[in-house]
């Protein structure tokens, strides 16, 4: 009986190890591969210095004469990624906000299942989304119609727009969660002096879980970093340094997934670069978390 | 509670007769009418306010619904029987998704089949277990940190692992031969752009959500029914297998649901395991449950076939050039919908289960 326990446990420890082991495959993957490699192999830094692959301003690894720098790559990233952030943060928050300190207990239990439903939504369609839609029926006759700029057809912006639409559900419910972990003697005090809802809304509530909002906001911005599918298909396929957002651009993520169409041969440089570029992704969204985590955690033990 | 509703009415500004000298206010009466005057600006402050933050919450179902219009009206009358059985084509009428369904099919249940036993072994391990120490803070900290990771980079990881198995029988593919008696099984070494290899990393993107979602769920069983079945004289794992988990069921299952959908609608990790953009084949040959008694063989074939799925023929009809393939793509967009809403129903009944039958 004792050694049948025992043995339990062991099978048990290791299927809680399968995680740890996973965060080590990731780690393991990219580090061989992108900065130290086990000789004879050599890793990507080895070949190309990280002074040129983090200030160059050209991406062109499929060309004969080959330049890696991912500049062009973080301008992508950060450009559908800022827009993202731009439309898609004030209206998350709003949204908490309303849920959080307007909508009747009624109103909240229809939002919640039509978010999960909007957050469910595969990444792939809302680039078809942003491709089909977007584009066409909203920026170019809005930008290009009136206002006479050239709409590419690959276009940043759209992708910005889609991406948003997804991190909205993530900033809503998460902010909504701090808002309603502010103690209510709080906003009793605050009703107690005379203020108005908005007052005790914008100036007493959203203060006192700026923290667990500001958490929201890294995640949503870490996530919307790390989407794949919508921006590799709405915002383009050309490494550009621009701050056009109706050019088109290449983030990390979409080269990513358009190099591994070619089935690179193994050990060339174009693959190896694959790594660095996923390498670089990695450190970003998991700085993002953690720092995310570390401000929950704190929420969490202030109001307990 | 809803603070509107504690808080008392508000006190309201008795009207005040603005004062109508020449002479210009002192500086604090100055300060005082402006005081007195902002509830009239105020009140439509709060309005617009309060009206600005309802329509941000209602922003998402208008989306939903401008995409669920958008996208029925370019697909729904492409979204034929037809289309659900024949396979991919140059003619975009004659373009179906029967591969991707049965290559979906195919990766999301293996991947089930690997991640839940891990899963809730894990879980039933950090809440059973391992209740405190560097152990369970240390599984923790990953499990959350995984959470956040892209899931192209998970793709990365099995196309570097399961692929190509760290390039170690680049020069010489091997061909395990397994023998099972009745039958044998001929496994590829490295797995290459298999199924398999879509379903193993497809299975260690769903490993966190499915350790977290049995967590809660065992962590729901108040422990004093397992201190009843230590009291009758049960061991650890009897009060586990036989008390434990059998309440635990329908709250985990929510949470595999939930998995199977998210896994059901990833792309990125799947194109970078090679996932076929155009294939005119089903894993191991079956197209229907009746060719399973037909060629039993093609169970056996079929994970190491190559595969597409739903997402991956979706995407790659959306990047085509022809207009035409705009409207195949939107009906599989409606087929992929229409497969998520089976799960999200499921996930609800599963869920209302757990709840009814939780009384303690």
């Amino acid at each position: 009986m004792r050694a049948r326990e025992l043995t339990i446990r062991a099978l048990l420890l290791g299927c809680a190890l399968a995680s740890v082991l996973t965060t080590a495959g990731i780690i393991y993957v990219l580090f061989t591969e992108a900065l130290i490699a086990i000789p004879p192999e050599k890793a990507f830094f080895q070949e190309v210095s990280p002074v040129e692959f983090f200030t160059g301003t050209q991406w062109t690894p499929q060309y004969q004469e080959k330049h890696f720098g991912i500049l062009p790559l973080l301008a992508g990233t950060f450009l559908v990624a800022g827009i993202a952030a731009v439309i898609g943060l004030p209206i998350g928050l709003a949204g908490s906000i309303y849920l959080s300190e307007y909508a009747a207990p009624r109103t909240r239990n229809l939002v919640k299942p039509i978010l999960e439903i909007l957050a469910g939504i595969p990444t792939v369609v809302f680039g078809y989304f942003a491709l089909v839609f977007v584009t066409p029926y909203v920026l170019r006759p809005v930008f290009q119609g009136w206002l006479g700029m050239e709409v590419n057809i690959f276009n940043a912006a759209s992708a910005g727009i889609v991406v948003a639409i997804m991190i909205i559900p993530i900033v809503t419910s998460l902010s909504e969660e701090a808002l309603r972990s502010v103690p209510h003697a709080l906003r009793e005090a605050a009703y107690a002096l005379g203020s108005t809802k908005y007052q005790v809304s914008a100036k007493v509530v959203v203060p006192a879980a700026l923290s667990g909002i500001l958490a929201s906001f890294l995640l949503a911005i870490s996530r919307a970093v790390g989407e794949t599918m919508a921006v590799a298909i709405a915002a383009g396929q050309s490494p550009t340094m621009t701050l056009n957002p109706f050019q088109s651009v290449e983030t990390m993520t979409a080269f990513i997934v358009n190099v591994s169409f070619g089935d690179k041969p193994q050990g060339s440089l174009e693959w190896k670069s694959l790594f660095a570029v996923a390498m670089t992704l990695f450190v970003m969204t998991l700085t993002m978390n953690v720092i995310s985590q570390m401000i929950m955690r704190r929420l969490r033990e202030v109001y307990q | 509670m809803n603070a509107a509703q504690t808080s008392l009415p508000l006190p309201t500004a008795p009207p005040v007769k603005m004062p109508t000298s020449s002479v210009p206010p002192a500086e604090s009466t100055k300060y005082l009418l402006h005081v007195r005057r902002r509830p009239v600006f105020s009140r439509w402050f709060e309005r617009g306010f309060e009206w600005t933050c309802a329509a941000s919450t209602w922003f998402g179902l208008g989306v939903l619904i401008v995409l669920l219009i958008g996208v029925l009206w370019q697909g729904g009358s492409w979204l034929t029987l037809s289309f659900l059985t024949n396979y991919d084509s140059r003619h975009p009428e004659q373009a179906g998704v029967i591969a991707g369904l049965w290559g979906s099919f195919w990766l999301v249940s293996l991947a089930t089949l690997l991640t839940v036993p891990i899963g809730v072994g894990a879980a039933i391990f950090l809440e059973e277990y391992q209740t405190k120490g560097w152990l369970r803070t240390l599984i923790e900290v990953n499990l959350s940190n995984l959470a956040g990771v892209p899931s192209i980079v998970y793709g990365i990881l099995g196309m570097a692992v399961f692929v190509k198995m760290f390039g170690a029988f680049q020069h010489d593919p091997q061909l395990l031969e397994v023998s099972l008696g009745f039958t044998s099984m001929q496994i590829p070494l490295p797995f290459g752009r298999t199924v398999l290899s879509g379903a193993m990393t497809l299975a260690l993107l769903m490993l966190p959500v499915v350790i977290v979602a049995s967590r809660e769920a065992l962590r729901a069983i108040p422990s004093s029914i397992r201190h009843a079945s230590y009291a009758l004289g049960a061991t650890h794992w009897q009060t586990i297998r036989h008390v434990v988990l059998p309440v635990a069921v329908p709250g985990i299952t929510t949470g595999v649901i939930l998995a199977v959908a998210r896994a059901a609608s990833e792309t990125a990790p799947l194109l970078m395991v090679g996932a076929a953009i155009f294939l005119a084949r089903t894993p191991g040959g079956i197209e229907s449950p009746a060719d399973v008694f037909r060629h039993p063989h093609g169970l056996l074939e079929a994970p190491f076939d190559h595969f597409t799925a739903l997402p991956i023929q979706i995407y790659n009809w959306v990047s085509r050039p022809e207009p035409e393939y705009r409207h195949v793509a939107a009906a599989a967009i409606l087929v992929l919908l229409a497969v998520l809403q089976v799960f999200n129903i499921a996930a609800s009944i599963a869920r209302a289960r757990s709840r009814s039958r939780a009384r303690w």
